[in-house]
């Protein structure tokens, strides 16, 4: 195995290009590492993409915030300002596992991990986020949900790296939140996860709103018939019960031994509901 | 195969070495510097054995590869010691016998030590979540608690 930590995008984006073989970029490490370690991958090039500039830093601009592929999990949740605008994205990356891997894991990693039950996708999907990918024939952004398409398995071109993750400006009377169903209090993997965004006029009538779930297909679902339950609502009982039918109507989900297909869909619809009045509560400003 | 020349800093000492791109943080310490205090456990990053600080925020160096290492600072379990006096963590693990086969203690010193660094006056639950990383499949978990918040204590008094 060769190893390469360059210091700019493009010199790292031309050693995926050109290696033949097993090529993999390392950020946080937290599941390449193990893969490694367990001898599911063998890669003949690791790059290390944290000695790119800007790979570690949170810029704040006018559109929202670009947060860099290689900044870590607890930096997001030290990030004030980032925490204020997008408290349910901070918190669902913060849930994955303890401090160890918080000093380490990122999000862009756990994008493109592909994992279907990766706790910050369902938040970052519901946030809108998208993703900066570089790769031999420039720069193109995403919608994050593009990215896995399958357990482990992304779009991205041989060559390709996320650089950076956008998540967009607020509105005001705007909240979002993550809610996940796992067996025990803590670091678990989640059965079943579910991210909500929304919007509320001043009247506290939802004018926009996304939903996401995590854990009930092979990849990381945007529900936009769960979202229509609620734009033009205030969120009350009947617009939840609908949520929560639209949220279960659209998982495909497997047995495993983390949960049953019927499980997984009823309480998909159940998190739904809990979540989005949790950011409803957010947005209310509460 | 070329060996990676990595130049870093350990335990407030200025270390060369030279380690295959494979090997890990936790290879080099142990198998090439000698500095057997952190532990592999399961070397996946489940059980935080062989918890380090890194730039001043706590990892499991089984899933830092010694390559990464350059240019950081990084503290084991053998830097918390100063001169040979042993760090209040270490006094209160003792007194509050908060390990029993040691394997995972030098992991929980570090992690203690990362905690009490950010928070010197954590309350119960912060030291639960601040210590979950790592297992410890002797003591039940409370006396470990005991000694943090013992050596919290003793830390504020200064």
């Amino acid at each position: 195995m060769r190893y390469e930590a360059p210091t700019t995008i493009n010199a790292a984006v031309k050693l995926l290009a050109g290696k033949a073989g097993v090529a993999r970029v390392l950020a946080g490490g937290t599941d390449l590492l193990v893969q490694m370690r367990t001898d599911r991958i063998a890669p003949d090039l690791v790059v290390d993409v944290k000695r790119i500039a800007g790979m570690r830093a949170i810029a704040t601009g006018a559109k929202g915030f670009k947060i860099g592929a290689a900044v870590s999990g607890a930096e997001l949740g030290e990030h004030k300002a980032l925490r204020k605008a997008w408290p349910g994205v901070v918190e669902a990356a913060n849930l994955i596992g303890p401090k160890q891997i918080q000093s380490r894991a990122t999000i862009a990693g756990n994008v493109c991990n592909a994992s279907p039950a990766a706790d910050s996708v369902p938040a970052l999907v519901a946030a809108g986020a998208s993703a900066v990918i570089a790769g031999t024939k420039g720069k193109r952004t995403v919608p994050v949900e593009t990215i896995a398409v399958g357990p482990g398995r992304t779009s991205l071109k041989k060559g390709e790296i996320v650089e950076a993750i956008l998540l967009p400006k607020r509105p005001p009377r705007s909240g979002d939140a993550y809610l996940r169903f796992i067996p025990r209090s803590e670091m678990d993997i989640a059965v079943v996860g579910v991210g909500v965004s929304l919007t509320l006029d001043t009247k506290g009538v939802c004018t926009a709103a996304r939903v996401a779930l995590g854990a009930v297909a092979e990849r990381v679902l945007l529900v936009p018939e769960a979202a229509k339950a609620l734009i033009g609502s205030k969120i009350d009982d009947d617009a939840l019960a609908r949520l929560a039918a639209a949220a279960s109507a659209a998982c495909r989900p497997i047995d495993d031994k983390r949960g049953t297909k019927e499980f997984r869909i009823k309480i998909a619809g159940v998190l739904a509901k809990r979540a989005a009045q949790a950011a409803a509560a957010r947005a209310r400003g509460k | 195969m070329t060996k990676i020349n990595v130049s870093t800093t350990i335990n407030g000492d200025a270390v060369d070495y030279l380690c295959d791109a494979e090997s890990t943080l936790l290879d080099v310490l142990r198998d090439q510097l000698g500095l057997t205090g952190s532990k592999e456990g399961c070397g996946t990053g489940d059980c935080g054995a062989c918890s380090v600080l890194v730039d001043g925020r706590v990892t499991c160096s089984c899933l830092v590869l010694g390559a990464e290492a350059e240019g950081r600072t990084i503290l084991t379990v053998e830097g918390i010691a100063e001169g040979g006096k042993l760090h209040p963590l270490q006094e209160k693990f003792l007194e509050f016998a908060a390990l029993q086969c040691g394997v995972c203690t030098p992991g929980f010193l570090v992690a203690s030590k990362a905690l009490l660094d950010r928070n010197p006056n954590p309350t119960e639950e912060e030291i639960r979540f601040g210590l979950a990383g790592n297992l410890c499949r002797c003591t039940g978990y409370d006396k470990i608690v005991r000694a943090v918040q013992a050596a919290a204590a003793e830390m504020r008094k200064g």
